[in-house]
């Protein structure tokens, strides 16, 4: 076998038609993953897949089989890991090991998933572009002087690349969808609260999700079926029903109403991007849905919210790396200046921003002005997506205002580089579910189409992905590099 | 413009515990002026009547029954500490010890 099979639908038809093995799966992947030219990997953890393929295979044999038994993926490295480092990309955490694994890899590893490896990511999650991790950036396999997008953009490239069926990545405010987009490849963020945080490494605590990174809507929905559920670890999971989540995906748009929010066609958007994501829309159309012209006007707010809340969640729970327990020590004249000293080496110029950023927003004397502030235009926020989620099924908008840009091109403009997130971190913000999906190409770049729905949404949400995806070729495209490899 | 400069920058990542070159206060002074500048816009809504949102979730006091649990293995904890001392971590000294307290004790 030279290559993995194009989804986990066709992965796990091979598997239980014993046309492959897991064990012949995971070494495909583990040897793609070993000569990534991306820099999409920090560690490839080849006798732990080995050992797990193994064991899939005897699932498979005894006729236990779900969906994901045996099929390999890659898992963002800031999702702690049972005796498998684990860095979150900072030189802080250089070396870790995890006690124990986070709840999401622990539902992988009962669904019989072969974990590979654990995939680069900007330091903590926070960036757009990949190019804040410690241990180098990311390139995008359709350009390799271009970002792949971020945070997760390690797992997004691993999909896009063909070295695993499917990744897993956390979204903050943006960091799979996004990379998703730029990668061209399929992305997801849960509803906050379906998905357990336990065993993640702490961003900001309201807005983090852990979802999904494939090559269909299907697969999406798949592994998410996995993942969703209660967690007792996690108090900020929802205690809902179980569900099928895959139970729309044939049902088609007819009928459906679909909004359209006009502040998501405005300033900064590249006409490419534009034309890709209209047409798009057009097609949705043509199939039977109604589009809604719809007004989210706070969107223009989003970006002061999340700058806000975020840095303050961020400066809360980076407080745990001193230097005490794990991570990196830096000795400094006394304990204080030893926290001050490990601080500053360990974490890289992005954290350091939000760090003090943050601080200042929840210091006396603006703790008003600007968190609780922001507090209450998030109530103002998630009030209008509730308003227009009473008289639509779902919202169409783009991913990303950009396709994917040069390395190196926004990294002294740190505004410059948060306006990517502009159509992803509203969403973050009101809690909803979104998912990117591949749209076409501008300048030979690949363009995502995003879809938010209601919170609990997801089947709806993967109604309408799957109606466009169906309709179009555009999940099929593979970058050149990986093309000719 | 924002009020942030250069002594709010160093006084703001002394209270983060993060050590800065001067380097890096000058940088940072400029990024987050205009960062801060962006944010706050939000000035401009009216949020007289409107409570803040800390989470999205319709949960509140989530409790659970307080049982006895295998705790993780001290080792594999203890193996990530940068200096330890048998299953503690060591840590530089935070209290002096006075003569009088020990005669106390």
């Amino acid at each position: 076998m030279a290559e993995l099979p194009g989804s986990i639908r066709e992965a796990g038809d091979l598997l239980r038609a014993r046309r492959a093995t897991a064990v012949e799966l995971a070494e495909v992947a583990i040897e793609r993953a070993g000569v990534d030219p991306y820099n999409a990997w920090l560690l490839v953890s080849a006798e732990q897949a080995r050992a797990q393929a193994r064991a899939a295979d005897e699932r498979i044999a005894s006729g236990d089989a779900s969906p994901l038994c045996g099929i390999p993926w890659a898992c963002k490295d800031i999702i702690g890991t049972k005796g498998v480092e684990t860095t979150a990309g900072s030189k802080i955490l250089d070396g870790y090991v995890p006690p124990y694994s986070a709840t999401v890899v622990e539902r992988l590893e009962a669904a019989g998933a072969v974990m590979i490896g654990k995939t680069n990511l900007d330091e903590f999650a926070m960036g757009s572009s990949n190019e804040n991790s410690a241990f180098g950036p990311v390139k995008n396999p359709w350009d390799t002087s271009r970002v792949p997008g971020g945070s997760s953009g390690g797992s997004a490239v691993a999909v896009a690349a063909g070295e695993v069926c499917f990744g897993l990545g956390t979204d903050t405010g943006g960091s799979i969808r996004q990379p998703a987009a730029l990668s061209g490849v399929a992305g997801m963020k849960p509803t906050y609260g379906r998905v357990s945080r336990y065993g993640v490494v702490a961003f900001a605590s309201s807005l983090d999700q852990v979802g999904p990174f494939g090559r269909t809507v299907e697969d999406i929905a798949l592994v998410c079926q996995a993942l969703f559920g209660v967690d007792p670890a996690d108090a900020t999971t929802m205690p809902l029903p179980s569900e099928d989540l895959c139970r729309d995906l044939e049902r088609g748009v007819k009928g459906m109403r679909l909004g359209v929010p006009r502040e998501y066609f405005v300033k900064g958007i590249e006409p490419g991007v534009e034309r890709a994501v209209r047409a798009a829309i057009r097609e949705l159309e043509r199939q039977g849905a109604t589009l809604l012209d719809v007004s989210l006007p706070s969107t223009d707010h989003a970006l002061g919210v999340y700058y806000i809340v975020q840095p303050a969640e961020a400066s809360a729970n980076l407080a745990r790396y001193d230097g005490v327990r794990y991570g990196l020590r830096v000795e400094g004249p006394d304990l204080v200046g030893t926290y001050k000293a490990t601080r500053g080496a360990g974490f890289g110029p992005e954290v350091k921003r939000r760090m003090i950023l943050g601080t200042y927003a929840l210091s006396t004397g603006y703790y008003d002005a600007y968190y609780v502030k922001a507090q209450k235009v998030r109530t103002v926020i998630k009030k209008e997506f509730d308003d227009v989620f009473a008289r639509v099924d779902a919202l169409v908008t783009p991913t990303s205002p950009t396709v994917a840009f040069g390395i190196g091109a926004k990294t002294n403009d740190p505004l410059a580089m948060y306006l990517n997130d502009v159509f992803t971190l509203p969403v973050n913000i009101a809690g909803l579910p979104g998912i990117s999906i591949p749209c076409g190409v501008s300048e030979g770049l690949p363009v995502g189409l995003q879809v938010i729905a209601a919170s609990y949404q997801e089947a709806t949400m993967f109604r309408v992905a799957a109606a466009y995806e169906r309709a179009t070729e555009h999940h099929r495209m593979r970058p050149p590099a990986a093309r000719a490899a | 413009m924002s009020e942030i400069d250069a002594r709010v920058v160093r006084y703001v990542a002394d209270l983060a515990r993060i050590g800065l070159t001067d380097d890096e206060v000058e940088r940072f002074t400029s990024q987050l002026s205009v960062v801060l500048d962006a944010v706050g816009k939000l000035r401009e809504i009216d949020t007289a009547d409107i409570p803040p949102t800390a989470s999205v979730l319709p949960l509140a006091n989530v409790t659970r029954e307080d049982e006895v649990r295998p705790s993780l293995p001290l080792e594999d904890v203890m193996r990530n500490a940068p200096t330890r001392d048998g299953d503690l971590f060591r840590v530089q000294t935070i209290i002096e010890e006075r003569p009088e307290e020990r005669v106390r004790g």
